[in-house]
């Protein structure tokens, strides 16, 4: 790792007046110790579910079908670190993927105009981030509230704008988005959908360090009011966050539609936002901002995306997903802060 | 005062070592307090003075091997529970109140007394009253927090201590944020608790606090015992060499010309308000290469009027005039455009970012406009920036990657200083610029504002401490109740003297 990227992924033990502070290579190995936090316990999980269900775990079909369910949550959960990163929280990203793939299959529709279908979605989660950006920078309302709003409020424009049924488009135009897979080797193939989560997760890992607003968003997150002071313009860095996590939502709702070749206003989308939440926290970033990584939130992702499919595998029931889902995201957290202890800072 | 009147100390701490990863604080530490004397802990920052108190607290756990006896007797301090049980009571610099609660609520949080499972308010209140009337405090149980004084807030932690029956109190830099009345005030009320025969430790770097509470001083250097004096063995030159461990030549450095007040005017501010909240119309003039002290009492509006200045606060109406061209300030970000930049005096709570790096910390004001197109971060004027701030304001960090968290008082407030001066600022206000930072520290800063007015800069320097601003300054504004009430040093002007500064500051003057 390189010297500026260090910043937010370490979060040591504070001295209280150890002097010097940490060496550069102690500071480094916590770092990657921080940013692989959870990567043993998915190592664990995935070798376990491989023996608990008859090795069938660990083949390139199923790991396939591991990254296309990781692939949405992941691309949701990009968005959340942003918003997290500056001591927020986005509760609209599900409604706003099940608005925006409203918008992609009605636009989709559209006679030799089909693939209108994308750029239509990503504008509508766009612009639904905008109004939550807007609301929470200017009218300096709380984030959680905001979002828990436009939760209900969106949620109920995506139902009107199919008038309450499904949209079906049996000939969807990009449908390759949701269904496609890329041969990367001979008898590798990885869906489309893990290639556009991969992507989301670069692009955000390049901004958050190695460009100025990447460092302004852990600034912001880490101390709003010295950040002021030091010429950030706060507003701008809210309102660009909520933006990103309401587009990449809208880009949810392209992957989403892909996939089903239909929208729900509805049912798409159900709680979609604790998943992503859930993938954040799992990656380690902190609730209260200033800390935390990307790559976290992919691992977070896949976290739950093996844990979905494994325990289908093993032939847990669904209603036994739920509660073993939620125990073990509380006792991932809860490891992870037995082993950086001293760091309570989340 | 008598020393050691009783054979057995109130609290004797032995072979006291601490290890964090990486650095050993505390090695083989002792210290020993009589009930009814203050005992003076010194040291630098990062000494290991903070350290050993955190330890007494609970909130640390000392390495094996060390003792602590309380009355001659062994005593295990687990956690910060244990340490209130054994009358072990801290009252940091860092307030830990609960704003939004009234102060009787406050003094019995967590031991809300309660009458068939309701909380017992009457109870509380005659409690909370009785220590107040102890303590002579201007407030009554019911009286919030929140807009509550610095001093004020103190006075209530020291009465939930009391309260708890402490029989060791530490007090740790307790008048960093007091005015010269409300030290007074405090002082009476730690000889008064002496002669009650509690056990005082006094934290502080000021020497003639020291001289003036201490029965006895231990010193701390790089997380060791130095030694102790006593009364009689008490000097300043003894102690800086205790402290430091050399002796310092000179304090403040003046090499600049003290007269650059003669200079062009740099900074013009007319009838700059807030609408009379906090700041009442205020005017003054700031000359290239001049060195100008804002001093007052701590709430006579000063930080308020700096903050006015730097578009931090909305101002009501004024007028701000850099280098003769008239300027809009509305936000931080329009002063730092035209070169005018604002040290804070909570270095923690609005300057530094605790969690990033110090080079990050340090280049924070200047990324943007070294940035490459798009916004690329250039790492190359990054790391140049951050190698520069250290070696030329020498801090003490392993690396620019350390988390400034990590770094002593003195270290920290250099990494902020840093990022003002990378921006390369016409104008700098420094409000409180050495503030709970150390002696070697101290002397540093005072160079460094030595040589920016050397430069040409014009430097506001906002003080509590006498001392410095008469040590630093070319010219003193005071103020008093949100205005400037006088004017000493300058050309033709009454000298800078204690007294001068003391005059306008309590309103005796004309």
């Amino acid at each position: 790792m390189s010297d500026i990227s260090e910043d937010s992924t370490a979060a040591g033990p504070t001295q209280p007046s150890g002097g010097a502070g940490l060496s550069a290579r102690q500071l480094q190995v916590r770092s990657i110790v921080q940013a692989l936090g959870m990567l043993p316990v998915l190592f664990i999980l995935a070798i376990a579910f491989h023996y608990l269900g008859d090795e069938r775990f660990l083949t390139p079909q199923n790991l396939s079908i591991v990254a296309q369910q990781a692939a949405i949550n992941t691309v949701l959960g990009a968005g959340m670190t942003f918003v997290i990163l500056t001591g927020g929280i986005d509760l609209s990203v599900g409604s706003i993927l099940a608005a925006s793939a409203m918008s992609a299959l009605i636009f989709s529709l559209l006679p030799g105009w089909g693939m209108l279908g994308i750029p239509a979605a990503l504008l509508t989660g766009l612009g639904f981030g905008l109004i939550n950006g807007s609301l929470i920078a200017f009218g300096k309302l709380p984030p959680f509230i905001v979002t828990l709003g436009s939760l209900t409020a969106v949620r109920g424009l995506a139902r009107l704008m199919g008038n309450d049924a499904t949209i079906f488009n049996p000939d969807l135009p990009f449908a390759f988005i949701g269904n496609a897979a890329i041969t990367i080797a001979p008898g590798v193939r990885v869906p489309v959908l893990a290639v556009i989560a991969i992507v989301v997760i670069l692009i955000s890992w390049y901004v958050l360090r190695r460009t100025v607003l990447g460092i302004w968003i852990y600034a912001v997150g880490g101390n709003p009011a010295a950040a002021r002071l030091s010429g950030i313009k706060v507003w701008r860095i809210l309102l660009f966050v909520y933006s990103v996590s309401g587009m990449l939502a809208g880009l949810g709702g392209v992957m989403s539609a892909a996939r089903l070749f239909a929208a729900n206003g509805l049912q798409l989308g159900q709680s979609y936002e604790l998943d992503a939440i859930a993938a954040v926290i799992l990656g380690g970033t902190s609730f209260v901002g200033g800390i935390g990584s990307i790559w976290g939130t992919l691992i977070g992702a896949l976290i739950i995306a093996v844990l979905s499919n494994g325990l289908t595998l093993v032939g847990v029931s669904d209603i036994w997903q739920f509660i073993v889902k939620g125990l073990v995201i509380i006792g991932a957290v809860a490891l992870d802060r037995v082993r950086l202890q001293g760091s309570a800072r989340t | 005062m008598t020393l050691e009147p009783d054979p057995v100390p109130r609290l004797e701490m032995r072979g006291i070592s601490k290890t964090f990863p990486g650095v050993k604080a505390l090695n083989d530490v002792k210290l020993k307090a009589w009930g009814g004397e203050v005992l003076a802990l010194m040291g630098e920052n990062g000494a290991g003075k903070s350290t050993l108190m955190k330890i007494l607290s609970g909130a640390y756990q000392a390495d094996a091997g060390g003792t602590l006896l309380i009355d001659g007797k062994p005593v295990a301090i687990t956690d910060p529970i244990a340490a209130k049980r054994h009358g072990i009571s801290i009252i940091y610099q860092e307030l830990a109140l609960a704003p939004n609660l009234t102060v009787a609520e406050n003094i019995y949080l967590g031991i809300e007394p309660s009458r068939r499972g309701q909380i017992d308010r009457p109870a509380m209140r005659t409690g909370c009253q009785a220590v107040l009337n102890r303590l002579g405090a201007p407030f009554t149980p019911d009286t919030v927090v929140s807009g509550m004084s610095i001093a004020e807030q103190q006075l209530v932690e020291i009465a939930r201590a009391l309260h708890t029956n402490s029989k060791i109190l530490v007090l740790d830099e307790p008048t960093t944020a007091l005015s010269s009345r409300e030290t007074d005030r405090l002082f009476a009320l730690v000889r008064q608790l002496r002669a009650e025969g509690i056990a005082l430790i006094y934290i502080s770097h000021r020497m003639a606090e020291v001289y003036e509470l201490a029965d006895r001083v231990s010193v701390l250097r790089d997380g060791s015992y130095v030694g102790t004096l006593t009364r009689e063995e008490l000097s300043a030159e003894a102690l800086v060499k205790m402290m430091v461990g050399r002796d310092l030549s000179s304090f403040y450095t003046k090499t600049h010309d003290p007269h650059g007040s003669r200079g062009p005017v740099l900074l013009e501010v007319r009838g700059i308000t807030d609408g009379g909240r906090r700041v009442r119309p205020c005017s003054l003039r700031l000359h290239q290469g001049e060195v100008l002290g804002i001093a007052g009492l701590v709430g006579s509006g000063r930080t308020e009027l700096a903050r006015l200045i730097y578009g931090a606060d909305g101002k009501a109406g004024g007028e701000v005039i850099l280098a003769g061209n008239s300027v809009a300030i509305n936000a931080p970000e329009d002063a730092l455009k035209v070169g005018l930049a604002y040290l804070t005096e909570d270095r923690k709570g609005l300057g530094l970012f605790l969690d990033l790096s110090c080079g990050t910390n340090i280049n924070l004001g200047v990324i943007g406009s070294d940035a490459r197109a798009g916004g690329i971060l250039d790492r190359a004027a990054w790391r140049r920036r951050a190698a520069r701030a250290f070696e030329s304001l020498r801090i003490r960090a392993a690396s620019p990657q350390v988390i400034v968290g990590s770094l002593s008082g003195g270290n920290q407030q250099k990494v902020l200083l840093s990022r003002w001066l990378e921006i390369g600022p016409k104008v700098l206000i420094l409000d409180e610029p050495t503030r709970g930072v150390d002696i070697g520290a101290k002397s540093e800063i005072y160079r460094i504002i030595d040589e920016l007015a050397k430069r040409d800069i014009g430097v506001i320097v906002i003080s509590s401490e006498l001392p410095e601003i008469i040590g630093v300054c070319d010219r003193v504004l005071v103020m008093r109740e949100g205005q400037i009430a006088g004017e000493v040093g300058g050309p033709g002007g009454a000298p800078i003297t204690q007294e001068n500064i003391m005059a306008f500051g309590a309103g005796m003057a004309a």
